[in-house]
Order: C-alpha cells, then structure tokens, then sequence
C-alpha cells in the first residue's frame, strides 16, 4: 500500500540476500543489507576486502556469478521496478545504458586489442543501433566530456598508450554512453592510482554526479575518498551492514566500534599529529563459512560479550537517516568521548 | 607496420644460412662412405673414385661447403643419386601435393577446432565440453596409421564413399603446371569438365581429414583453455557491464584476444605437417615430399636429403613470419614495439 502512496527512492535496495555456493560449504557473503539513493546523490558502501560491497554492488545489475551465486531474497527497486523480477533481456537492455560500472583495474578492465574510442562506440552500437561512424563520433564527444585532451586523436588509440587516469576517464566515459545515465556503481574507481589522479578522478565523478544527474554508487574502502565524495555512507562488515547514515553524521558522531575503528586507523586522524603509531583493528576478518548468528564484528571489538556472539543485534535508530547494529552502541559513544 | 615486417625479413636470411649449414654438416658427418653406400658393396674402386668426384667428395671440407653454398644461392640442389632427376625438379612435383594436403587438413583442423574450443569455453564443464574435450584427448592420442588405416576401410572400402591410393582419378589424364592439383583443374570447371576439379577434391578428403585429427584436437583444446582464460579478464567484465550480447562478447572481444595462442599453436602444427604427413602420404599413397623424403634418407640419395630438408625447413620459417606477422595484426602492442 504504502508503495503507491510513498514514492520509491531512485535505487533503493531492500533486505538484499546473497551467497555463494562453494566447494567448502555456503557462504552468505550479502545478508541482510537495505539502502537507498537518489538522482544526484552519491552513496559510499565501505568496507574491508571481502566485506560484500562488491557483491552488492553487482546485484545490482546482475553481474555476479550464478550460479555459484545466488540472490537468496531482498528486493532492488530501480526507478520503481524491481529488477530482480526483470528477464535476462531486459537486464541486458539496462545494463550499460541505465546502470553501468566502472571497476577498480583501468590497466585490465579495456581490451587491449581494440582502440579506445571503438570499445566507447560499442555502448552506442549495442543499444542505440548507431553505426561504426556515428558511434565514434559520440565517443569522442564523451571523451572530451571527461575532460581527454585531443579526445579525437586519443580515440584512436589502443589501452596501452594511456595513461593509468586516461584509462579511468575512458571507462568512465563508457560508463556514461547513454542518453540517460541513472546509476552508475564505481568498483574502488581509485583504488590503483596514484594520489594526484585519484583526487581528479573523483572531482570528475562529483562533477559529473551533479550535471549529469545521476546517483551515484561509489564502492571503498577508504574513509577519505568516502569524506571528499560522498553524501551517504552503509558501513559494511562480513556481510552485513554495522552503521550507516549521511556522510556528516557518520563522522561527527560515529557510533558503531567498527566504524569508530576504521576512523581511528585512519592517517589523516586528528589524533595522530606527531604520533609514531597507527592504531590498527586488532585480529582479522572472519570466515564467512563458519560465521555464525551472531555479530561478525565481535571476535574483534572491545565492547563484545556473550550476547554479541550469539545473536545480531536489532536496528538502532539515532538520527533521520543513521542507523546502526550494535548491542553497545552506547558504550561506544562513550569511549568515544574519553 | 611496414618497417616491421622489413626487419622481419631481414632476419629471415640468417635463420636460413644456420639451416643451410647445418644440413652440410649434419651429412657430412654421418659416418660411413656415402659413395659406398649408394654403390653398394660389389662396386669396384674405379666407380667409387668416379662418383667421388662427381660430387665432390674427394675435396678438402671446407671446399665443399663453398661450392655447395654456392649452389644453393642459385637454388641448385643437384641431381638424384637415385632418379638422376634435377632435385628442383622433384621437389617441384611431390612439394606441391603435400603443401595442398596440408593447407586442406590446417584448414578443417582449425575451422572445427577453433568451433569446438569455443562451444567447450563456452559451455564448461557440461556434458558439451567434457565430450568435446574428451573427443579431443582421443583425437591426439589416436596413431595415425592406424587411424587412417581404419578410415580407409570405413570409408573407402566398407562405404565407397571417397577414393583412396592417389590424387586424382586415373582415367583422367591432364598436363599439370604448377603440381597443386586444385589450382591446375581450376580451369576445366569452366571447360565443361568440372570432374577433374572435383576428382581432385575428392581425393583430397580422406588424407586431410585424418591429417588434421592431432592438429583439431590440439587446436581445441588450445582455444578452449585461451578463452576460459580471457573470459576471466577485466575487459570482459567492462562489455558485459556495458550489455553488450554475450554472443558478440564473444566472438568479437573474447576471441580475438584467445586467438593470439592459438594462432602460434597453428603455425607450428603447419610446419609439423609440412615435413611429418609421411604415415599419411604412405598409407594414402599420395605423392608428397614427406614420402619422398623418407625414400631418400633410405637411400642415403644425399643431394635429396639436402634438398629435401632446406626446402622444408625455409618453409618452416616463412610460416613463422607469417605467424609474427599475424600476430602483429591482432596484437597492437607487439606491432609498436
């Protein structure tokens, strides 16, 4: 009912469920996770390697392996349509025109076989019908979109001739091939480049979340990035979301250990002026195989007891938009004071 | 590009010269009297003083090397111990019936292996690919004697459907210029006589389909692993991404980037064949120069083993130019660099 009354958000997904079925056993690598996000905004999943937020990010558009993966439950409402309910074709028409990506590894994610400006023109050839010419003459307005001096030259050339930013930028401009870019999920766009570039790319990406009027999905796991770009961050922990809330709220007033945690390793942390150590999170990631009911947090955090281990806790409203799953958020909060 | 395929070249006189020379020494050091050994032993010692002479044979080495060098420049094998015929001559009659065997077995062997690489990637480890793949392990470890010894009695015997023992019907007699069979009756198609085009054809499917058995298995098995490989790559992940059809994932962007082993797997298999098709030739009767090589080695007819081995090896290496060059084509990396 409340779905005709209330409009749905832009993305918003809903109590999504994956996992994966491996040789070892099942692994429940997405449990539980809901978000949602608007045209123009810009929403950070971050998360240690392993977490779930590539996972998440690619049911989106049905990327993920299956089998052995599997969307065990949850719903991915997208401009108001659940897309776990659409067919292969219709994925097919929406992936690369609505959503699209941009992943982690601009080095390996073009072929090194054809030139730049053809791979950009496939977007436009696949779903727009355009021909060989029309195609490439769209490629080059996109690649001067982001910002590609000499865009006409450089779409002739061939991956290896770019540089590390020059690739990003020419997936990015794939990423935006379409008449009407909705989301676009950027895979730790930054992740394997240098300082400088990665403060450009993320300008461009901002820059391009407001004038092109998309939402955008920005995956990381770097707290800074997350500072620079986003409006909205989910924390994300084995699978499951600890807290999640607007950018503002996350860091003035972080409440979950795990959270608290990834602040304080961070180098930048007011605290460490002058320090000789970082504080690092003590223990590892556990075994999503053998993970239990309880917290996936509580091998690792300060304020665990017996309750954490054996069941999760509920949510916990704090603010309009901030939520988190803690049994002892509250004592956090006080550690985080002192 | 140009430039490229230039240097390519220029590097293609050395590599000849080192097989050149190697051929020289390789015969002259094997043990034993050539002169004897074609006289056989009643021959008296004015006939072996004599054939001594005639090749050579009674010069220092290093004399011998010259004057053999500067034969070969001038593409002078000698005469046939056996045949007394020119060996230019000869390996311009039975060259040709192995070089269009060949081109036929590359071509079915890469067509169905490239196919059935691809159906196997494409559909891992289903039932598909494990027969595919387990055809393929048949396929190599099958010995071709036996193969086409088999496929002779199915097909040639058993069903009548293909001819066997030659290259053409032998009731149709026509004058052949270049010895490529093909390419010789090409013409009659169009003199009302197109039997003789395709009694040639005819001819050819047997030996070239058991020929081209080890190379489609290789060849499958080859692409299947190439292609599994690629579609593991980032890039793949980019078009699917982009929602780009698999169909045309596949064949336009995975492909070509699996082809680039398979293209080497192929050229080396070439050369294989242009020297080692002998089980083939013999079991098939079919004039070519494998057979007629190995009847020269047992003869020890040395200016056709000399010969024989130069032709062969050259054509080795044109073919891998012509790999690297193909390469090139593909792979924009290795044409700027």
């Amino acid at each position: 009912m409340s779905d005709l009354t209330k409009e749905k958000p832009f993305v918003s997904i809903e109590n999504l469920q994956v996992q994966f079925k491996t040789r070892r056993g099942l692994v429940k690598a997405v449990r539980d996770i809901s978000f949602s996000l608007e045209k123009g905004e810009t929403l950070a999943l971050v998360g240690e390697s392993g977490c779930g937020k590539s996972v998440t990010a690619h049911s989106i558009n049905q990327l993920i392996p299956m089998p052995p993966g599997e969307i065990t439950g949850g719903k991915i409402f997208f401009r108001g349509r659940n897309l776990l309910e659409a067919s292969a074709r219709e994925m097919e028409a929406i992936r690369g025109q609505q959503i699209t990506m941009i992943f982690q590894e601009p080095m390996t994610s073009l072929n090194p076989v054809f030139p730049i400006g053809d791979q950009i023109g496939e977007v436009f050839m696949t779903h727009q019908g355009m021909n060989r010419k029309e195609a490439r003459k769209k490629a080059v307005e996109l690649l001067d979109l982001v910002k590609i001096p000499s865009p006409e030259k450089r779409a002739r050339d061939y991956p290896h001739q770019l540089s590390g930013g020059m690739r990003q930028r020419a997936m990015i401009a794939m990423a935006l091939a379409s008449p009407e870019p909705g989301l676009l999920i950027a895979d730790e766009p930054t992740t394997a480049l240098d300082v400088t570039i990665q403060a450009q790319i993320l300008d461009l990406l901002k820059d391009l979340n407001k004038r092109v009027e998309m939402a955008l999905l920005l995956i990381t796991h770097d707290m800074g990035v997350v500072a620079e770009t986003a409006d909205k961050v989910v924390v994300m922990y084995a699978g499951r979301i600890m807290e999640q809330g607007l950018v503002k709220q996350i860091f003035a007033n972080p409440s979950h250990p795990y959270t608290l945690g990834l602040l304080n390793s961070l180098p930048s942390n007011r605290k460490y002026r002058g320090a000789a150590r970082l504080e690092a999170i003590e223990g590892n990631v556990p075994d999503l195989l053998t993970l239990g009911e309880g917290c996936p947090f509580a091998n690792r955090c300060p304020y665990a007891d017996g309750l954490c281990g054996e069941n999760f806790p509920d949510k916990t409203v704090l603010g309009p938009d901030h939520l988190l799953y803690c049994h002892h958020h509250e004592a956090a909060a006080q550690g985080r004071e002192a | 590009m140009f430039r490229f395929i230039l240097k390519r070249l220029a590097l293609l006189f050395p590599t000849v010269f080192g097989v050149v020379t190697l051929v020289f020494f390789m015969i002259a050091l094997t043990p034993g009297d050539p002169a004897r050994v074609m006289l056989g032993e009643r021959a008296s010692e004015k006939q072996l003083t004599e054939l001594r002479q005639q090749l050579g044979l009674d010069k220092p080495l290093a004399q011998q090397y010259g004057l053999y060098l500067k034969r070969i420049v001038k593409l002078d094998f000698g005469r046939s111990i056996r045949s007394g015929q020119k060996v230019a001559d000869d390996i311009r009659t039975y060259f040709p019936a192995t070089i269009e065997l060949t081109i036929f077995a590359m071509i079915i062997a890469s067509l169905l292996g490239i196919w059935i690489g691809v159906l196997s990637a494409t559909h891992k480890n289903t039932w598909i690919d494990v027969g595919s793949m387990m055809g393929a392990l048949v396929g190599v470890s099958m010995p071709i004697f036996w193969l086409a010894l088999v496929m002779i009695m199915i097909f040639s015997v058993g069903l009548d459907l293909f001819p066997t023992g030659s290259r053409m019907n032998v009731r149709f007699f026509f004058q052949p210029h270049t010895n490529f069979y093909l390419i010789d009756t090409f013409p009659y198609l169009f003199k009302g006589h197109p039997e003789y085009f395709l009694s040639a054809l005819h001819h050819l499917v047997l030996p070239s389909v058991c020929l081209a058995t080890i190379p489609l298995a290789i060849i499958a098995r080859t692409t299947r692993s190439s292609l599994l490989e690629v579609l593991k790559q980032d890039y793949i992940k980019t078009v699917r991404s982009a929602g780009v059809k698999e169909r045309r994932v596949i064949f336009r962007y995975a492909l070509r980037n699996a082809l680039l082993p398979v293209i080497t797997v192929i050229g080396l298999q070439f050369g294989y064949l242009l020297s080692g098709a002998v089980l083939t030739e013999t079991i098939f009767a079919w004039p070519g120069i494998g057979k007629w090589l190995y009847t020269a080695i047992q003869a020890r007819d040395y200016p056709a083993v000399q010969g024989g081995i130069i032709v062969i090896s050259t054509s080795f290496i044109l073919i891998n130019l012509l790999v690297d060059l193909l390469y090139s084509l593909i792979n924009p990396k290795i044409r700027l660099s």
